[in-house]
């Protein structure tokens, strides 16, 4: 295993390496962010913040326009109207590839991984925005590439161990079952070492134990680490239980925000997810 | 003396420190008979040469000797200083990691015995346990053994600390019992700094009468006792088996992957590492020591039947799936070494034909087959624990592996008897090690008698007048002698069934044939006072489960693919040709699949995977009923308690099935 005793922390070296972001009131702010499809209003002036250290959790019926929020963030869809600051820089405007280099990381749904490759492969890809030998360095290897190599797999190899995969570690990600897909996509996303990680739905589709794991590590991602969230997620009781504070989208709008507590009894959420007939 | 750059100085100052533990500790003055003055002079004696392995973040790394004293000293001295006294018992639970021996050697040296703890054990299980022996602290491999210790925390009363190696996930305990091996260790750092000679003086003053340990025997009949072993009796138990196997020697490699708990691993990863000085592997996780073992490549293993049975089972399944050319060869290969093996047991010459044969097989079969499970430098391989029937000796030994018996209780420090090299007689439990006289009482019970009896049951001496009696231990087995001077073993001297007629039946032997078929995981033959035999299937769910997708037959569960009438078909085919091989008073007349497997959390299984019969007969004494009455289906009502606390019921039917003749 990793880490022994308290005062080694739960990533060793990684976690020196995560640069902590001063404790100003937002470290992402988004202002009545919209974007349209064709006439379909998907995220509709939608404004945010999240804290830093948050976890905050983005809750709605499906088709409420989660998953294009998170989109807009790491700057897959870029939004007709409004603003999205991460840190003090506007990045409204910026290409996905930079977005990734300021440190916003993303585990995708429907996994987006590299089937025929081993699951250290894929992992290590996530490190690439961190490679920085030239092509003729790598080509001769020996030397700055492989010290930087081997930098990388030991950043790897820690993450391994964290999502607990070691039995994995040359296993073709193809081969493998979905829950253990799904940690490899967090694997990956966690390789680039971010500042934000954005989860979209990291749990669908797995065993209960299999999301008491994903549940363990997000709490530690957030405790140990400090590392801000944003989770989409469709079982409440994870939500519910793991979030610092919620939003609730229903037709693009936000309806709700709160802490859970206050989110559960909420008559505009009770009235999105189980209908009107409820209230009374 | 040339070198002044950083390693020459290192080697100065590593040399300064070895001069200054002679003066405190000067090694020809007194006698190495308690483990940490095994392990002080080991690190004088072996000093940089590596004494662990492990593996972690994908790469193994290197312990050395004199790193693991150090280690060792840190945690005695951290353990004092937190209060751990003379007699004192530390438990210590999880995976096999060194840590383990770092603080069960520390516990020794202050005079303190340590006493593992089987891994998956349930919190009330270790509870009884910890309170039974009165333990004041704990070591928890991780949070999962850490959570089952605070769980049970107002049940153990008698605990006062409980360390922790792998602190990941308990950011937030703030419980004050809890303390970090890393803190402990520091604090036995701060204790060394201030007082050097206290880490020597402790463990000078130990004694070689001195408990050692305690270790948990398997307890197929009642509640688990502890065995109280000095360091005399595990050193001269070591002395004593390496006198026979010679070949042990520094630079060989071992891999320590079953539990801390087990004398098996106390035998050979504690005691004869000490003594020998081989080199001693730690898998990164136990999903991975498979793949570990392999790339370690040991030169010798020990382990239960159970291992042997699973890898058996693992190689055949694989062959059948192989194409029908293959699998001809690899007949035929397996044809030729058994008959070899068969004429060699017998003491037979093997025909050269036979020989030629055999060492073109080795190549093209047995080899790569070796190779898989990572057993192609091996130069012998122990089974213990339970006894492994003679069809898997045949199966390793035709693929030359050098598979031999060990035999022994835990109370004998875990071994009286060893196969000898080129007398393998694999009905035998082998002949007694050196030092070490068996004998047999009038019952025919196996008594035994060596420095490593062990002293008696820790608070139980009812159960320890019965085992010790004038100088010997009175196995429980029942054997006897062949004329070879090797231990023939029978069962458990309960464990045998007296049907009707008055026939004498040892399960045992007959439960290992029918498991020797890899669709069958356990099997237990009931007929104590009746007229007929008849047993109770464990299907085994990979190998079961895989035959019935070839087939084309769907599932759902363990219970519904269990009771499928072309399973049931299966199994029913499989006994039946065992009793082809059975005299007739010994054939099985009546089967049941089982809806599930046995489990030592049912407490039907011991630890270690032995039967324990007696729990067996009372659990299932319905079915058994029904099994010898006239129905041919039986009912169970079982309650299932899910973690949570909410219990369901399941009323799983099963078929109870005449073995055609």
């Amino acid at each position: 295993m990793t880490c022994r005793g308290q005062e080694a922390p739960i990533a060793g070296p990684y976690l020196d390496r995560v640069e902590r972001v001063p404790l100003v009131d937002a470290m992402l702010v988004a202002e009545r962010l919209t974007l349209r499809f064709a006439g379909i209003t998907a995220v509709d002036s939608l404004s945010f913040s999240l804290r830093a250290g948050e976890l905050l959790g983005i809750i709605g019926p499906n088709g409420a326009g989660k998953t294009s929020v998170l989109n807009c963030i790491n700057g897959f869809y870029h939004p007709q109207a409004g603003r999205i600051t991460f840190g003090d820089q506007d990045i409204t405007r910026l290409p996905p590839h930079a977005r990734a280099r300021l440190g916003i990381a993303r585990a995708f749904q429907n996994l987006a991984l590299y089937p025929g490759m081993t699951v250290l492969s894929n992992i290590m890809s996530g490190r690439i925005i961190h490679m920085r030998a030239g092509v003729l360095s790598s080509g001769i290897y020996w030397g700055r590439a492989e010290r930087e190599l081997l930098e990388h797999r030991a950043r790897v190899e820690e993450i391994i161990d964290f999502l607990e995969m070691e039995e994995y570690r040359n296993h073709r990600v193809a081969e493998l079952p979905y829950g253990v897909q799904k940690k490899v996509e967090l694997g990956r996303a966690l390789a680039m070492e971010p500042r934000l990680l954005l989860l979209d739905e990291p749990m669908a589709g797995m065993s209960a134990d299999e999301k008491t794991d994903i549940a363990r590590y997000i709490l530690e991602l957030r405790e140990v680490r400090g590392l801000p969230m944003i989770l989409i997620e469709h079982d409440m009781g994870v939500v519910m239980d793991l979030c610092d504070r919620l939003i609730v989208m229903d037709y693009g709008k936000k309806i709700a925000e709160g802490p859970p507590a206050e989110i559960q009894h909420h008559p505009e959420v009770v009235k999105a997810y189980l209908g009107e007939e409820h209230i009374a | 003396m040339m070198a002044r750059g950083v390693a020459g100085r290192r080697a100065l100052a590593a040399q300064a420190v070895l001069e200054r533990e002679r003066i405190t500790l000067p090694a020809a003055a007194i006698a190495l008979d308690t483990f940490p003055k095994r392990l002080t002079h080991n690190a004088e004696r072996f000093g940089d040469r590596v004494a662990f392995r492990e593996k972690e973040f994908g790469i193994w790394h290197e312990i050395t000797w004199r790193q693991y004293l150090d280690r060792a000293r840190a945690a005695a001295l951290g353990l004092d200083a937190l209060g751990l006294r003379r007699g004192d018992i530390v438990m210590i639970i999880g995976d096999n990691r060194p840590e383990q021996f770092y603080v069960a050697m520390g516990a020794q040296a202050i005079g303190a015995i340590s006493c593992g703890m089987y891994q998956d054990s349930l919190a009330e299980q270790l509870a009884e346990l910890i309170n039974f022996a009165g333990t004041r602290f704990v070591f928890c491999e991780d949070q999962e053994q850490a959570d089952k210790m605070l769980e049970m925390d107002a049940a153990v009363p008698t605990v006062d600390r409980v360390i922790v190696e792998d602190w990941r996930g308990m950011w937030r305990y703030r419980h004050p019992k809890l303390t970090s091996l890393a803190d402990l260790e520091a604090l036995g750092r701060e204790a060394h700094a201030r007082e050097p000679g206290r880490f020597a003086d402790m463990v000078r003053g130990g004694k070689s009468e001195d408990i050692a340990i305690l270790c948990q025997t398997s307890g197929t009949t009642a509640m688990p006792k502890l065995a109280m072993l000095s360091h005399r009796n595990m050193l001269s138990q070591g002395e004593n088996f390496h006198a026979v196997e010679r070949h042990i020697g520094p630079g060989d490699e071992f891999v320590s992957y079953l539990p801390f708990a087990w004398i098996g691993e106390q035998m050979f990863s504690f005691t004869l590492h000490q003594q020998v000085g081989f080199t001693v592997n730690f898998p990164e996780e136990p999903e991975t020591a498979q793949r570990d073992f392999r790339e370690i490549g040991p030169h010798f293993t020990f382990a239960p039947a159970r291992i042997y049975e699973g890898l058996h089972s693992a190689v055949t399944v694989r062959i059948l799936d192989a194409g029908p050319i293959r699998q001809r060869i690899y007949n035929a290969a397996m044809q030729a070494g058994i008959q070899a093996v068969e004429l060699e047991a017998e003491g037979r010459r093997v025909p050269w034909r036979l020989r030629l044969l055999r060492a073109l097989f080795y190549w093209t079969v047995y080899r790569p087959i070796l190779d898989k499970i990572g057993m192609t430098r091996m130069r012998v391989a122990w089974n213990g624990g339970a006894s492994l029937g003679p069809d898997y000796h045949k199966f390793f030994r035709a693929m030359g592996l050098n598979l031999k018996q060990i035999y022994g209780q835990t109370e004998i420090g875990g071994i009286s008897c060893v196969h000898r090299d080129g007398q393998v007689r694999f009905w035998t439990m082998g002949a007694p090690i050196a030092n070490t006289e068996v004998a047999l009482s009038k019952e025919g019970e196996i008594l035994e008698r060596s420095p490593s009896v062990f002293l008696g049951y820790y608070r139980n001496s009812e159960a320890t007048a019965k085992a010790l009696r004038e100088g010997w231990l009175y196995s429980g087995d029942t054997g006897t002698m062949d004329p070879s001077g090797d231990v023939i073993l029978f069962d458990r001297m309960g464990d045998m069934l007296q049907k009707t007629d008055g026939t004498q039946v040892p399960p045992r032997i007959i439960e290992d044939m029918l498991k020797f078929t890899p669709y069958i995981q356990e099997a237990c033959v009931l007929g104590d006072g009746q007229p007929f035999l008849a047993t109770i299937l464990n299907m085994d769910m990979r190998n079961v489960g895989k035959w019935a997708e070839d087939h084309g037959i769907a599932y759902t569960s363990y219970t519904d693919l269990s009771q499928r009438p072309e399973v049931l078909d299966l199994l029913g085919r499989l006994v039946k040709e065992t009793n082809a091989r059975l005299k007739p008073e010994w054939q099985i007349s009546k089967f049941v699949s089982l809806y599930k497997e046995f489990h030592p959390d049912d407490e039907e299984l011991t630890r270690t995977r032995k039967l324990r019969r007696g729990h067996i007969t009372e659990r299932y004494r319905d079915l058994i009923n029904a099994i010898y009455g006239e129905a041919s289906q039986f009912q169970a009502v079982v309650t299932i308690r899910y973690e949570d606390g909410r219990t369901a019921e399941m009323r799983p039917v099963m078929q109870i099935l005449t073995v055609g003749r």
